[in-house]
């Protein structure tokens, strides 16, 4: 589990991260959304131990970073870096064995580790082949192997696909699914339909400071979107209840009084449909009008939070 | 030990890249050349003079070639965005620090041994001892390592291999000419700057063949201080961002 509280970093008298809280369960895969330049990076170089925070904690597995044992607490994090951290002049299976050692694996189970770790990272075919000669694709796969070759609890992957081509993409995407179970996962990309397929819950910054938390679905219910409603009711009633701008019709399977109701939210969900049913109408259905990933990021990135 | 991991992965990336080479055999050849045109000379001498002589040259291109060696040692890491593999690994800023000293130390290890020949001929052709030519290796060993926490400074404090090498080479300009700026300087403030010199009063021993040990444990100081400086700009770096 990694738990944040009121993380907060300055670069000279700029702050980059404000008084950031958050917490992440086991076994959790969380993307982390928001322009360039929101923290989205220095958050993530704090929570690798590459940064100390300027004020705050963190915790990984109860275990504070940035403290006396902080170094200990790092073999739990795997960490791949935007750019990934490579030595060109090794072969790809000389490379994870260090890097395994590195991360405290004894000498004798460095070898199988890499083996581990090419293997998942399907990298079994160029173990002999040196690291400056690998596609661009192939080195993000020893990027991610490296971070995993020494079975860290946090996996951190900071945009895993950039500079990727669609095929790269998806196999990319492949990967770090078949990471999940294995490790806490925490990615940031600006690849949405990527965050969108392999996140359970999204982290969404702006400024330094986390302006939303949450499942897509529910985002979308705290956003200032749009809901779609299935009532039971008077047209004209439900009409009354409604923003000006509501579209209703009635349902498909055309039943008395039941209409299909697309309107704008001006406040919670919940205040909506208490609305609805204090005034006598029923409330068959609810859910969000998810247009897609995009407009909520826009929305949220760039109008003020909620 | 993990500060071995790091120093062997140092010594593998300096003995495949062609830079190493290119300084330690320029520097080689600097070497013979300072050796005849100015340590031999026209004008006859002792032989334990023609090799304290060579020690005189042979001191100032093995800290030029400490310098040079280290220059990239934190620097190139930056530059390929590879430094956050170690950062990110549970070991500690020393460890990562001392590890990459030590790989450096190597490199210029190598570099003072392929020296050797210069002291040789002067055995063979002279009438020298074993012993000077031991303290006189042993003295060039100590200035390279000094030398290599002086670049190893430069190299954690810049991303640019350059500007560490420049301001690395600053710092042991600075360091020799305290020795003759004591001269400038009377009483015992005069004295301690002349004792903090990097050269002359704590290397001419070793080119007249003499181990001591008050200047052992200068140059062991010096790479000491440089190190913990290194250190402790590395830890300010994750401070700072």
């Amino acid at each position: 589990m990694i738990r944040t509280e009121s993380l907060t970093k300055y670069f000279g008298t700029r702050p980059a991260v404000r008084d950031l809280s958050f917490r992440i369960e086991d076994s959790e895969v969380v993307g982390f959304l928001g322009l360039n330049g929101a923290g989205k990076t220095t958050t993530l170089r704090m929570l690798a131990g590459l940064l100390a925070p300027s004020n705050g904690t963190i915790e990984i597995d109860s275990e504070p970073l940035h403290a006396e044992r902080s170094i200990e607490v790092r073999r739990r994090i795997g960490f791949l870096p935007e750019r990934p951290p490579l030595y060109d002049e090794m072969g790809v299976r000389e490379f994870l064995e260090f890097a395994a050692r590195l991360r405290g694996v004894q000498k004798d189970r460095a070898g199988p580790a890499a083996s581990e770790a090419m293997e998942r990272t399907g990298l079994g075919d160029h173990r002999h082949q040196g690291i400056g000669s690998l596609s661009h694709g192939y080195r993000q796969r020893v990027g991610i192997a490296q971070a995993i070759v020494h079975r860290p609890s946090l996996v951190i992957l900071d945009e895993p696909t950039s500079g990727l081509d669609p095929v790269q993409i998806a196999h990319m995407r492949e990967l770090i699914r078949e990471l999940r179970g294995h490790h806490t996962i925490l990615v940031s990309s600006h690849n949405l339909p990527e965050i969108q397929q392999t996140c359970d819950r999204l982290l969404v910054m702006r400024d330094g400071r986390l302006v939303a938390s949450g499942t897509e679905a529910e985002l979308w219910g705290r956003s200032r979107g749009r809901v779609r409603l299935e009532l039971v009711g008077e047209p004209e009633r439900i009409r009354g209840l409604l923003p000006d701008d509501s579209r209703i019709r009635p349902t498909p399977a055309s039943e008395a009084n039941t209409l299909e109701v697309e309107s704008t939210l001006t406040g919670p969900t919940e205040e909506l449909v208490e609305r609805l049913v204090g005034a006598g109408i029923g409330v068959r259905r609810v859910e969000p009008v998810t247009e897609g990933l995009e407009e909520l990021f826009v929305q949220l990135t760039t109008e003020e939070a909620p | 030990m993990i500060v071995l991991l790091i120093a062997r992965r140092e010594i593998n990336q300096a003995l495949k890249t062609w830079s190493g080479y290119i300084i330690g055999a320029s520097l080689l050849l600097l070497s013979g050349l300072l050796y005849n045109v100015l340590g031999v000379g026209a004008v006859p001498q002792y032989s334990r003079d023609v090799l304290a002589n060579a020690y005189y040259f042979l001191s100032g291109t093995s800290l030029v070639a400490g310098i040079l060696f280290a220059m990239r040692l934190v620097a190139e890491e930056r530059q390929t965005g590879s430094l956050p593999l170690l950062s990110s690994s549970p070991i500690s800023d020393g460890q990562l620090v001392v590890g990459k000293f030590l790989g450096g130390f190597v490199s210029v290890a190598l570099f003072v041994a392929c020296t050797l020949y210069i002291p040789l001929l002067v055995w063979i052709r002279g009438n020298v001892t074993v012993g000077h030519i031991v303290a006189g290796h042993f003295g060039l060993l100590l200035i390279g390592a000094a030398g290599v926490s002086i670049g190893l400074l430069g190299s954690v404090l810049f991303r640019s291999q350059l500007l560490a090498a420049i301001v690395s080479g600053v710092i042991a300009v600075v360091m020799l000419v305290l020795w003759p700026a004591k001269r400038l300087i009377d009483g015992p403030l005069g004295d301690v700057i002349g004792a903090m010199a990097l050269h002359d009063r704590h290397f001419r021993p070793f080119m007249d063949g003499t181990i001591s040990l008050a200047n052992v444990v200068y140059y062991g100081s010096v790479i000491a201080f440089f190190l913990v400086l290194s250190r402790n700009v590395m830890e300010a770096k994750r401070w700072r961002g």
